[in-house]
């Protein structure tokens, strides 16, 4: 007699994703796919995928999918909300999309309260483009644009958007969490439910920033890059749970 | 006893897997995929403990687990 | 019709759009339409719609931009800083081929310029305005009246031919307060510029894959090729809306020795130059857009057969102009044609008199 002990979950098409080895959107989506389908909201989800290496989330995940233009991505779900409220809207988006030219977008949408629920990609760099700096990059983090390393005198200081967003009284959930150890992926998996829970209650903003790895621009082999995560970006981007009134009435 | 299956067209050799296997029983073979990876398998099932850690880490949804009972 | 009602053209725009069954506004707030959002903030609720007021004019057009993609009628408005704003909004909603509204009631320009009327985004409005290849239907109302029936036009055309559609006005149109009859909406389905066409079912919005398989509205097309004939099938919609959109209002030009051309409040203006040419016995006729984009060349094309002179006039540098002198050449050499300019640019607005003035000037 057998048993599957663990399966793909049909909230993921069937396909090999076109993700660099070892990348954490591969997991993201995971996670997110099952926690959707696991909670029955599968068709009942619209999903708006930013720009970014995620663009292509449409052609992993198994639901209704517009792209936005970049960093408009909380604007185009907070509007699809509105038109269709009983649906489970999400906004998945990278460093660049909601921390840099998306930082009013996310703001506003957090601050309005917008029953959405954010996956935010922190992997400290602008993937898609080959590796820029990013709103989430370390101070003296080499990238293609901080070539001696960022210097935190002229660009500043990591953003931090998980603790940021918590300081919202719209937004209701805010956390943390990482991708590169069975323990971690199985809290993400929490977090997730949990800021999807927030949305269906219609109690108001979720969001979950997720610390991936991203070895092919951090020029690092995958393991390097958990040795960087656990050594270096971890101790910036601390994991955990910022804000959780999931337990309010709705508003 | 437990059977973990790697489907060798999602591997790439990301080596996540090995990493995290409390039992070190995941390797990288020498067998190349269409797309030029080297797939990760797992030598030796019979040490396997269902743990699930290698499917969990996998970016690529490339591993399944199953579980046969007598 | 309604019965008249005496309203500024700002809230007659958002009174007939919400006639039209549009449920979703977001905007922001710049002079000279702010009267715009602010009504929309209290009649929307009320019709049981959404008012948002976005934190910006980008975030507003995409708010446009998903609320099309779930399916619903939704509208922006703005000024023309505005509407450079949402210029990358607007761009990916013709390559999604989302439909939705945009109104521009222009002010002076470049830069902040001023808040006085203008037309100085006739360019940005017909030539794209945001990058790629599309275009807009570009609809220039010159009464209160127009606006309000235009308005209603414009998203019964933005769902016909899943295309956003642009309300160019100014801000005189804007401000002034005019009698208005409201069309009824099913009424003016079949007389306005639908012209009774069915409009097709929104089978492509994104409301849940529920008993079916998922849907994908994007503009990201790398495979080889794909996006090339994106483009020509947009080509060919817009082709299709060349060969049957075009409509222009045309006075008195089969006689005319000197043709006068206008669009919006320029051509308002115009329309009282031309009375008082012919009372003075000047054979004078007016030509004047209402689809500015696609721009009615063979209209005009014929009426240079007979017509070899032509006043332009707008509120900017010269820039319908250029279709003008496009439409002339079809039917004759522009070597043989007069084609003069009463340029008014940053918040000018012309009077009967100087265009009388300019015309005498042209006849001689």
């Amino acid at each position: 007699m057998s048993r599957q002990l663990f399966a793909r979950t049909p909230g993921l098409k069937d396909t090999v994703t076109t993700y660099c080895s070892g990348c954490g959107h591969g997991v993201a989506h995971r996670l997110l796919a099952e926690a959707i389908e696991e909670s029955g909201a599968r068709e009942r989800t619209v999903a708006v995928a930013p720009v970014g290496c995620a663009v292509y989330g449409y052609d992993y995940w198994n639901f209704d999918t517009t792209e936005a233009a970049h960093g408009r991505t909380p604007a185009v779900a907070a509007a699809i909300k509105r038109v269709l409220p009983d649906r489970l809207v999400i906004s998945y988006q990278g460093d660049g999309d909601l921390a840099s030219i998306g930082l009013a977008e996310i703001m506003h949408a957090a601050n309005r309260g917008d029953r959405i629920t954010v996956i935010f990609i922190n992997n400290t760099n602008y993937g898609m483009t080959g590796g820029q700096m990013a709103p989430t990059t370390l101070a003296g983090q080499v990238t293609t644009t901080t070539p001696l390393g960022r210097d935190s005198a002229t660009t500043g200081q990591p953003l931090k958007v998980a603790e940021l967003l918590a300081t919202l009284p719209g937004v209701k959930y805010a956390a943390r969490g990482a991708l590169h150890k069975p323990g971690l992926v199985r809290k993400a998996k929490s977090l997730i439910q949990k800021a999807l829970a927030v949305q269906e209650a219609g109690l108001g903003f979720s969001v979950v920033e997720l610390v991936s790895l991203c070895p092919t621009n951090w020029g690092l082999t995958t393991l390097q890059s958990v040795e960087l995560v656990e050594k270096q970006i971890v101790p910036v981007f601390p994991l955990g749970v910022f804000k959780d009134e999931s337990g309010a009435k709705a508003e | 006893m437990f059977r973990v299956k790697v489907d060798p067209r999602r591997c790439k050799s990301c080596e996540l897997c090995l990493a995290v296997c409390p039992k070190k029983i995941m390797v990288i073979t020498h067998e190349r995929n269409e797309h030029g990876f080297h797939v990760a398998a797992c030598r030796d099932e019979r040490e396997c403990t269902g743990c699930l850690a290698c499917a969990l880490v996998c970016p690529d949804v490339a591993i399944e687990i199953f579980e046969d009972k007598d | 019709m309604s019965a008249p009602m005496f309203m500024k053209g700002n809230e007659a725009m958002a009174e007939a759009a919400i006639r039209a069954d549009c449920r979703f506004y977001f905007g922001y707030p710049i002079t000279p339409q702010n009267e715009v959002p602010a009504y929309m903030s209290r009649r929307m609720p009320e019709a049981g719609g959404t008012f948002l007021q976005a934190e910006s004019e980008l975030a507003a057009i995409n708010m446009v931009f998903g609320a099309a993609v779930a399916g619903a009628r939704a509208m922006t408005s703005s000024s023309s800083p505005g509407i450079s704003l949402k210029q990358e909004g607007i761009s990916y909603m013709a390559a999604c081929e989302l439909p939705g509204v945009i109104a521009n009631i222009m002010r002076g320009g470049p830069g902040l310029g001023n808040i006085s009327p203008s037309q100085s985004d006739y360019f940005q409005a017909t030539r794209g305005g945001g990058h790629g290849d599309y275009r807009l239907i570009v609809l220039a109302p010159h009464t209160v009246t127009e606006l309000a029936e235009l308005t209603m036009d414009a998203f019964d055309l933005a769902d016909y031919y899943r295309n956003p559609v642009m309300i160019l006005g100014d801000g005189l149109l804007g401000q002034m307060m005019e009698k208005v009859e409201f069309p009824e909406p099913e009424a003016r389905r079949r007389t306005g510029l639908l012209r009774g066409r069915p409009l097709p079912p929104k089978d492509w919005a994104l409301t849940g894959a529920q008993g079916r398989p998922p849907r994908l509205i994007r503009s990201l097309l790398m495979q080889p090729g794909v996006l090339e004939q994106h483009n020509f099938h947009l080509a060919e919609k817009y082709a299709r809306i060349e060969r049957d959109e075009p409509l222009a209002e045309v006075i008195g030009c089969e006689d005319a020795d000197v043709v006068l051309a206008g669009f919006g409040t320029s051509a308002r203006v115009a329309k009282q130059a031309r009375e008082m040419l012919r009372a003075r016995g000047i054979k004078a006729g007016l030509f004047r857009p209402i689809t500015l984009w696609p721009f009615p060349y063979a209209q005009l094309a014929a009426i240079a057969r007979t017509t070899r002179r032509f006043l332009v006039v707008e509120m900017n540098l010269g820039q319908m102009i250029e279709d003008v002198q496009l439409a002339v050449a079809r039917e004759r050499s522009l070597k043989d044609a007069t084609i003069a300019l009463l340029p008014r640019p940053g918040g000018g607005v012309p009077v009967p008199e100087e265009i009388v003035d300019k015309t005498l000037e042209v006849l001689r």
